[in-house]
């Protein structure tokens, strides 16, 4: 053949993957093929690909990996894209050569990388040379964790990826789930019924709505690959290439049609208050993007943008329990501050507070750890951090939540804040508890009212917070857009902090 | 049977649905009182409520069954 006619036969080969193969329209069934997702990802496709023709040996097109560079929204991005039309996606020796080297490209060239999951795991007739060495599929997981909080690594899990490979989403900064396909999970099915004996479907075990909702494994649920990709794009968007960088600052365009916060914010404080209403209300048109929506819900995790700068928030929402923390939204929170502080996206709280989770259900399963996780996470940001008193802020919570006391930029406060140590109702009782006892029954309802009446005076905002300085200033929630963008805007001037060590000692 | 399970530890405040009301996902059912909130438990199924499991006043666990759907 001629030399040129080979070559051509070769790349053209490799290029077809395994979407002309017989198995693989079952494969692909509802999919989109890799190279088509690429297309869809980039602004011009996959500029730069590197090992096309690994795996052409054993007659593997591309060993069932795809990897390569190329430009979302303007800016370079690494890719790791499975197959799972050739071998399902399969890990081979090649796969695992080719997958460690864009690892390492990402972190030299200071890029974000992606992980586009879509494979069946490791193949076991590739094992001997694959397994157990020092350059082996292992150090996918080892370049994972060096590269955590160096480039932001973002995994699509459009389908598979069971057993070790399920590490890949278990170390990504956040993962993409596409609803009834994607699934994960450390031993399939048919292991859970031979092992333990646990008759269950793949979906159940570990299907996207379940990571999603339950786990907190998944982030963001999406119904298609197309949305999939999409919604990765959006994500990338409040993302800088490297943590030495600082997120992209997006054309500032003032709200199409301000709310009224002073109509939409309830003056009622036991009333709940879905918190995403303010969170949108404050946000810039259409840039809203939520973390972890499905997954304790009492807390919200979104991107946002205020003038034009990605800023992370965290708020309780007492839509949800009450908007108590919880073991699960203590770690959702945490893990949110972590992400946004290693690439200088500045942090929001928004405080609608009563506490702490309190009873033995909670307790037994580690609040004080989960909730010493959060205050940790809190305390270490270093990056521009703004908390905002909206309704109750009391006690640990109001710590938790980036209180005062943890030395946030600034710490405002709505007219409608009520902070306290403890509310009206427990804070009586605790100081009355004697004097109460030794009532009749008859004058203790009377007694206890006027007591909590009393106290509920005292805490308001301007007793506590505004008299005593704990604030640096009460603003009109119409205000408050504006009030945030200007501070943010300064205390973005601010160094940014190291303590020498190697690592703090976190609770978990 | 599916069951509706209470979100957290409190106070039954106020029932909302009674035996033979469709439920939908997302619908409020029941109200807690706890942590000084009011705590609106939502359907995480679909059907028609078939027995209520618990009476206004009665304190409830977490994952307590407080509804019956069929």
């Amino acid at each position: 053949m001629d030399l040129y006619d080979d070559f051509k036969q070769r790349e053209a080969w490799a290029l077809a993957g395994g979407r002309n193969a017989e198995k693989s329209a079952k494969l692909l069934e509802g999919k989109i093929f890799v190279r088509d997702r690429l297309d869809l990802f980039f602004d011009n496709g996959l500029e730069i690909e590197d090992g096309l023709l690994a795996g052409a040996e054993k007659r593997v097109p591309a060993d069932a990996v795809v990897t390569g560079i190329g430009k979302v929204d303007g800016r370079m991005v690494a890719m790791i894209a499975n197959d799972i039309s050739v071998k399902a996606g399969s890990w081979g020796y090649q796969t695992m050569l080719k997958i460690t080297r864009m690892q390492e490209r990402a972190r030299e060239l200071k890029i974000p990388l992606v992980y586009f999951v879509d494979s069946a795991g490791a193949r076991i007739d590739e094992q001997k040379q694959s397994y157990l060495g020092r350059t082996a599929w292992g150090n996918i997981f080892y370049n994972l964790v060096q590269l955590s909080g160096v480039v932001p690594q973002l995994c699509v899990l459009f389908g598979p990826s069971p057993a070790g490979a399920a590490y890949i989403p278990g170390l990504c900064d956040t993962v993409v789930m596409v609803d009834k396909k994607a699934t994960a999970y450390v031993g399939s099915p048919r292991m859970a019924k031979m092992a333990i004996g646990e008759d269950i479907s793949e979906e159940d075990l570990g299907g996207a709505r379940m990571h999603c909702t339950l786990s907190g494994l998944g982030d963001i649920l999406v119904q298609s690959d197309a949305e999939a990709i999409a919604v990765a794009k959006t994500y990338l968007g409040y993302f800088p290439g490297s943590w030495s960088q600082t997120p992209p600052i997006a054309a500032t365009a003032a709200q199409a049609a301000p709310p009224d916060l002073e109509a939409l914010l309830p003056r009622d404080q036991n009333v709940p208050f879905d918190i995403k209403t303010l969170i949108r209300a404050l946000a810039d048109d259409d840039s809203f993007l939520e973390s972890k929506e499905l997954f304790a819900k009492e807390m919200t995790t979104a991107f946002i943008r205020l003038g034009g700068r990605p800023i992370g928030v965290v708020a309780n929402n007492s839509k949800f329990k009450g908007g108590v923390l919880f073991n699960d939204s203590s770690d959702k929170a945490a893990r949110f501050i972590w992400l946004c502080n290693a690439f200088n996206i500045p942090l929001l709280f928004l405080q609608d507070i009563s506490g702490y989770m309190i009873g033995s259900s909670v307790e037994k399963t580690g609040i004080i750890r989960h909730g010493a996780k959060l205050l940790s996470a809190v305390c270490e940001a270093s990056v521009p951090r703004i908390a905002v008193m909206v309704r109750k802020a009391y006690g640990g919570g109001f710590l938790a939540m980036s209180g005062a006391p943890t030395k946030p930029d600034a710490m405002l406060a709505l007219p409608t804040a009520m902070p306290a140590l403890v509310g009206p109702e427990a804070a009586v009782n605790a100081m009355y508890f004697n004097q109460i006892a030794e009532l009749a029954p008859a004058d203790r309802a009377a007694f206890i009212k006027a007591k909590r009446d009393e106290y509920a005076r005292d805490i308001n905002v301007y007793s506590a917070a505004a008299d005593s300085f704990a604030s640096e200033a009460v603003v009109h929630p119409n205000k408050l857009r504006d009030e945030l963008i200007n501070r943010f805007a300064l205390y973005a001037l601010k160094p940014t902090p190291a303590i020498e060590r190697r690592n703090a000692v976190h609770p978990v | 049977m599916k069951k509706i399970a209470s979100p957290m530890a409190g106070t039954v405040w106020k029932i909302v649905k009674a035996p033979g009301d469709a439920v939908d996902y997302g619908d409020t059912v029941m109200i807690l009182e706890s942590m000084k909130m009011e705590i609106a438990v939502e359907a995480d199924n679909r059907g028609t409520v078939a027995k209520i499991l618990v009476e206004e006043g009665e304190v409830v666990d977490q994952d307590t069954p407080l509804i019956e759907l069929s």
